[in-house]
């Protein structure tokens, strides 16, 4: 008994020693917004009063609500829109027969590994011919394309996991196979659905390249885009706390959602490497 | 007992409808491919738009990228076929050369150390009765949902000369080791590494976590009543028993390692000097900044084939298991 009670201690102090270390970059510049701007902030140092006000100086000048707002419609609309197509996809892959299916998978799969880095000049030259480059349309639809071999690949795994008698029973009863989709399979694939919406709704967000590369006017400015610009502009020692102010701004929606669908962000960022 | 290499992990979830129960889908699925009524060209319909999408904005691209890459192209003006030029260039230029092995040092911190750290911490927590699993696991796993810009304006603060880190050093008495670590020449790509290895460790315990606990728990009895110590144990039922998780976490975090970019650019712009460069960021100064399209392309192809290879052969490496 007294064995396993010891390995019982010692697993806590591992899991709260790593936890700390988890948690302890994002406190540190927690910390370092609270102080006031005109502190002389250093190491440790605790602010001697909880003060919001560099928080308000730092949404202002950089513009965060603008940003924020920015993300919100561009991650939105990838996350809305992956879901449909992926969905559709997912449903063909997981309860179809039909030449060439194999192929266009592995087609797909290549998408799960290929850096995004690789496709960014044609993009940008591309974009730039419809003149195009500076608006969210440069956003959005290079990440459905980025986003839809994740998305496919999830929902297919779905979708073989659903009984073959349910859609069975409903193609004999003469359903065609958009009711069965839409009455039969849908109701139950929510749950799935939930998991990719929120992950592909959080790469996007968390996305930063294709924004630095497309986007020049400050009013379409992602909150990424607008954090990294934002730092390099307050780069002398009295801004840090300016700085440290506006990534929490950037990081705090995701972690709000984070902190109601953690299981399903676990669930699905493990699903997203494992290739068959 | 499921195959931990492919299929268990890739839905650790029953509530979504794990393919676990391997058997019987098969089983069913034989009799649905027979199935009257099963449509078979209106699947292609179903694929267009997400096929679309992806091929003109993503796979599409890609080709045009390694098309590009056999160009001299400012960008401005029409092209010159260049033939294998920027290829030599990638592989004589020291900088650009010097980038990729900067990537290796990266997939050390970013791969081999968290892979190391969680396979120990695994082994140590699995097999204690603890409480609270959920928000341990929720709060090792945070680092990942973090946007990497915000990463890298946190762990710039960490490093900062007047940061917590250099605080500490002082407090201990280690005066002479505190310096501005993301501005010193030998310490700010191990010190960009460390920041990868604590976006990356929480991943790897909980997902070892998982894993440990899909191992029968008779064989670790067995491997007790034949003597085995706990480190022949971890060697004989462990390590072969996480063989899929393994793969998973060494591709996720290797090809994280390849990619690296939103963190240089943020914390040290390839500085100082060119010892924290990386190929994506040569990518986008070489295309965006340089004006060398062309050789900014090769670049992103070596890159990409290199994902591929690391890809391919953890797979095949870890694929040889000797149970199937």
């Amino acid at each position: 008994m007294t064995a396993a009670r010891r390995e019982q201690v010692l697993s806590y102090a591992v899991l709260i020693v790593f936890c700390l270390i988890a948690l302890y970059p994002i406190v540190s510049i927690l910390l370092l917004a609270l102080h006031d701007r005109s502190d002389l902030v250093t190491g440790f140092s605790i602010p001697d009063s909880i003060d919001f006000g560099t928080f308000k100086t730092a949404w202002e000048e950089g513009e965060f609500g603008r940003g924020l707002l920015n993300s919100f419609i561009v991650a939105g609309t990838v996350a809305v829109a992956t879901a449909v197509f992926a969905t559709l996809a997912g449903y063909a892959f997981g309860t179809m027969r039909f030449r060439g299916s194999d192929l266009i998978f592995y087609l797909l799969l290549i998408g799960l590994i290929f850096p995004y880095e690789a496709t960014v000049i044609p993009l940008y030259y591309f974009f730039k011919d419809f003149g195009l480059t500076d608006s969210y349309w440069a956003l959005i639809l290079p990440q459905i394309g980025l986003s839809v071999p994740f998305g496919t690949f999830w929902m297919r795994a779905f979708f073989r996991s659903t009984p073959g008698a349910l859609v069975e029973a409903s193609r004999l009863d003469g359903a065609s196979s958009f009711m069965t989709l839409w009455k039969v399979l849908l109701p139950q694939a929510w749950p799935a659905i939930t998991t990719m919406v929120v992950l592909v709704f959080m790469w996007t967000w968390n996305e930063f390249l294709l924004a630095l590369v497309m986007i020049q006017s400050d009013d379409l400015r992602t909150a990424p885009l607008g954090l990294a610009l934002f730092q390099g502009a307050n780069r002398g020692s009295q801004d840090a706390t300016l700085v440290a102010a506006a990534a929490i701004i950037v990081a705090l929606p995701i972690m709000i959602v984070y902190v109601f669908l953690q299981r399903s962000f676990i669930r699905g960022m493990f699903a997203g490497a494992v290739k068959e | 007992m499921t195959a931990p290499s492919s299929a268990g992990v890739g839905a650790p979830d029953p509530s979504v409808g794990a393919a676990r129960a391997d058997g019987r889908a098969i089983a069913e699925r034989r009799v649905r491919d027979r199935a009257p009524g099963e449509p078979r060209r209106v699947a292609y319909l179903y694929l267009l738009p997400a096929l679309l999408f992806y091929v003109i904005f993503a796979f599409g691209p890609l080709l045009y990228t390694a098309w590009l890459s056999f160009f001299d192209w400012n960008g401005l003006t029409v092209g010159e076929w260049a033939g294998l030029d920027n290829y030599r260039e990638v592989l004589s230029d020291e900088s650009i050369r010097s980038s990729f092995v900067h990537s290796l040092v990266l997939i050390f911190f970013y791969a081999i150390v968290p892979v190391l750290l969680g396979l120990v911490l695994a082994s140590v927590i699995a097999h204690a009765r603890v409480r609270g699993v959920t928000a341990f696991r929720a709060i090792l796993f945070l680092p990942q949902t973090i946007a990497t810009v915000v990463v890298a304006i946190a762990w710039t603060w960490i490093y900062a000369p007047n940061g917590p880190l250099n605080e500490a050093l002082d407090a201990v008495g280690l005066d002479s080791v505190s310096r501005g670590w993301l501005g010193d020449f030998t310490w700010a790509l191990p010190a960009l590494g460390l920041v990868g290895t604590w976006v990356m460790f929480g991943l790897a315990i909980v997902l070892f976590l998982a894993g440990i606990q899909k191992i029968p728990v008779t064989l670790y009895e067995a491997a007790r009543v034949d003597g085995a110590g706990r480190f022949r144990e971890f060697l004989a039922v462990t390590l072969p028993g996480l063989r899929g998780e393994l793969a998973v976490a060494l591709t996720i975090t290797t090809i994280f390692a390849l990619r690296t970019f939103d963190l240089i650019y943020v914390s040290t712009s390839g500085g100082p000097g060119t010892s924290t460069t990386v190929p994506s960021f040569l990518v986008y100064q070489n295309a965006f900044a340089n004006g060398r399209v062309g050789l900014a392309a090769c670049i992103a192809v070596v890159l990409t084939a290199l994902i591929f290879v690391v890809a391919f052969a953890i797979t095949k490496l870890v694929d040889r298991d000797p149970m199937q």
